[in-house]
């Protein structure tokens, strides 16, 4: 893993002995990440093995050790089992529907002429600098049983879309694709400009048909950015929690659309669980980190050099 | 998905489809563009319009009611500045700590090079909401309660491994030659940094700044754990859920607080957009 000062043909000015400059480099980034990341994470880990709640906080009781108990309380409620799944399903549903969306759009940019690209890649624009909250409540009001155009347009009555489980998740699901598609498709689309013509020029001279370039030329060459684009959805479909909080007024009807982002805030904030919210907290890390050392595992197989 | 065809110079492609592709971008475009054009729309319409069951695409009167009462009756402004504070030190802060780091693993050979960079990978995914429970304890002793710097420490810590991972690939793409021959011109290496190195960074800079200033701009969650007791620190979303009371929302105000917090970021947007699309392709063709 580590090499010390190794001298390298292609880069020269590595090969000079770099001493302690560049660890006062990163001094200040390590200190950050250290002081607010590193250590929070062992907390974390540290609060989900103890009893931490309300009285613990003010000092009335001393905190106790409990070892795993947290977490078999938690995997024996049924809620968020519930909940875990739902995260789970949600987050895949997201995921899916973003990649199509972007990728779609992202082909669709190269076929058309300057101006209704520059539309679409506006409008995209406008979605994806659409602040988390504007995008929310903005979407709530579209789909409002009263005063929404979008009842209307479709001739609903007063269906209110909050209030059953699955419509409230579509709604959910609607806003996080709208504005977390322009990433997928602007990356796409400059990856797709980035291959360079004359491959394809060279392949559709060969005989190949659009089918087998796709499959032979172009998936092949965008794989390393259609593997980028989905790893950052997931991380980000799955921590969904302004939508969720705000959307469905903090985890719908009896909790109906909770997410685990959202469950761990209520427990922790709302109840002063704060063990029992730490203790979802490490799940979700852990299934995150799961995520990551996949992906990494996959830029070693391309062979990119770190 | 045997759709993609770039266009080949010399040779003109084949048209048929072309109008119907066209189409399909503008509409696509439209739908896209329609939330934001109803928020716009809903901002400036008079209040008996907003609240009525026949919902019409433009109004007859606009009116600046919505934005008068957002920017009267709340503080508003006051929180537009500490949302504004809060962005700007997260965006300088971590564009100048990242850079620096940028430059250590790109252009130095050193113990446990490879191994910072994978922690700055894994640290790009630890998911900011879990880790609200201890940085809200740790801000209590650190006595930040309360204060911006609990919304700017938090997002200047999440925000810079993706800006390391990000400037590496711009780094890296400065040729070594520049450095040496700036060496032997005899620069001094803290010159080579600031007057060569940073300028030519530049437009990767911004790239990474405007995912910066997002997730900062659009802090709901810490400002809504961290800032419990004193509203004078509030940020801007919390000022827009003023408006938003789930039984009795004021639709105009919400949509006029939308607009207000939508457009700096939006303007930011347009202005670096050109980098940002080249600053993607820069970093995904790394």
């Amino acid at each position: 893993m580590s090499r010390a000062a190794v001298p390298s043909g292609r880069t020269s000015a590595k090969g000079r002995r770099a001493g302690w400059t560049p660890w006062f480099y990163v001094a200040p980034a390590l200190l950050v990440l250290g002081g607010l990341l590193v250590y929070p994470v062992c907390q974390l880990g540290l609060m989900s093995v103890l009893e931490y709640t309300q009285a613990q906080v003010s000092g009335g009781e001393p905190t106790r050790f409990r070892g795993l108990a947290n977490y078999t309380e938690l995997f024996a409620d049924d809620q968020f089992r519930q909940v875990l799944l739902a995260t789970v399903g949600f987050a895949a549903a997201c995921v899916v529907s973003t990649l199509a969306v972007g990728c779609a759009l992202a082909v669709l940019l190269t076929r058309v002429r300057a101006l209704p690209r520059l539309a679409l890649m506006l409008a995209a624009l406008g979605a994806w600098a659409t602040p988390t909250i504007t995008g929310s409540t903005v979407w709530l009001f579209l789909f409002d049983p009263d005063f929404g155009p979008v009842d209307r347009l479709l001739g609903l009555g007063d269906f209110s879309w909050t209030y059953g489980r699955y419509s409230a998740f579509l709604l959910v699901l609607l806003e996080v694709v709208w504005c977390s598609f322009p990433f997928v498709m602007v990356t796409v689309y400059a990856g797709i400009r980035a291959v360079p013509g004359e491959v394809l020029e060279a392949a559709a001279l060969d005989g190949a048909s659009q089918w087998r370039i796709w499959r032979s030329v172009l998936a092949p060459m965008l794989r390393p950015i259609l593997v980028v684009v989905t790893v950052q959805s997931v991380i980000w479909d799955f921590k969904v929690f302004t939508q969720i909080y705000v959307m469905t007024g903090g985890g719908g009807i009896a909790g109906q659309n909770l997410v685990l982002n959202v469950y761990a805030y209520q427990k922790a904030f709302a109840s002063s669980q704060y063990s029992l919210g730490s203790a979802i907290g490490v799940v979700m890390l852990l299934i995150l980190l799961a995520v990551t050392l996949g992906y990494l595992r996959l830029l070693r197989r391309q062979g990119e050099e770190l | 998905m045997s759709l993609v065809r770039r266009p080949v110079p010399r040779r003109p492609p084949r048209l048929p489809w072309r109008p119907a592709a066209e189409a399909t971008a503008l509409l696509v475009a439209a739908v896209v563009a329609f939330p934001l054009y109803w928020m716009l729309l809903s901002a400036v319409k008079p209040a008996g319009e907003i609240e009525s069951t026949e919902p019409r695409p433009w109004t007859s009167s606009p009116s600046l009611d919505s934005f008068r009462r957002v920017f009267q009756q709340h503080d508003f402004g006051r929180y537009f500045v500490n949302s504004l504070v809060v962005a700007v030190s997260v965006v300088i802060a971590s564009a100048l700590i990242a850079f620096l780091a940028a430059t250590a693993v790109t252009r130095f050979r050193f113990r446990f090079r490879t191994t910072l960079l994978i922690m700055f990978l894994v640290a790009q995914m630890v998911p900011v909401e879990a880790l609200t429970i201890p940085l809200f304890f740790l801000m209590r002793d650190l006595g930040q309660l309360n204060t911006l710097g609990s919304l700017i420490l938090p997002h200047l810590a999440f925000s810079l491994p993706f800006a390391i991972w990000m400037l590496r690939g711009f780094v890296r793409a400065v040729p070594e030659s520049l450095e040496e021959a700036a060496y032997l011109d005899g620069a001094s290496r803290a010159r080579f940094l600031w007057r060569i190195l940073l300028p030519l960074v530049l437009p990767g800079l911004v790239a990474t700044s405007v995912f910066s200033f997002i997730s900062a701009w659009n802090d709901f969650l810490f400002a809504r754990s961290f800032i419990i007791s004193d509203t004078s620190q509030s940020t801007l979303p919390m000022a827009l859920l003023v408006f938003y009371k789930p039984d009795e929302p004021d639709w105009g105000g919400v949509m006029a607080a939308s607009t207000v917090m939508t457009v700096p970021v939006l303007v930011f947007f347009v202005l670096v957009q050109r980098r940002l699309v080249s600053g993607l392709g820069g970093a995904v063709k790394d």
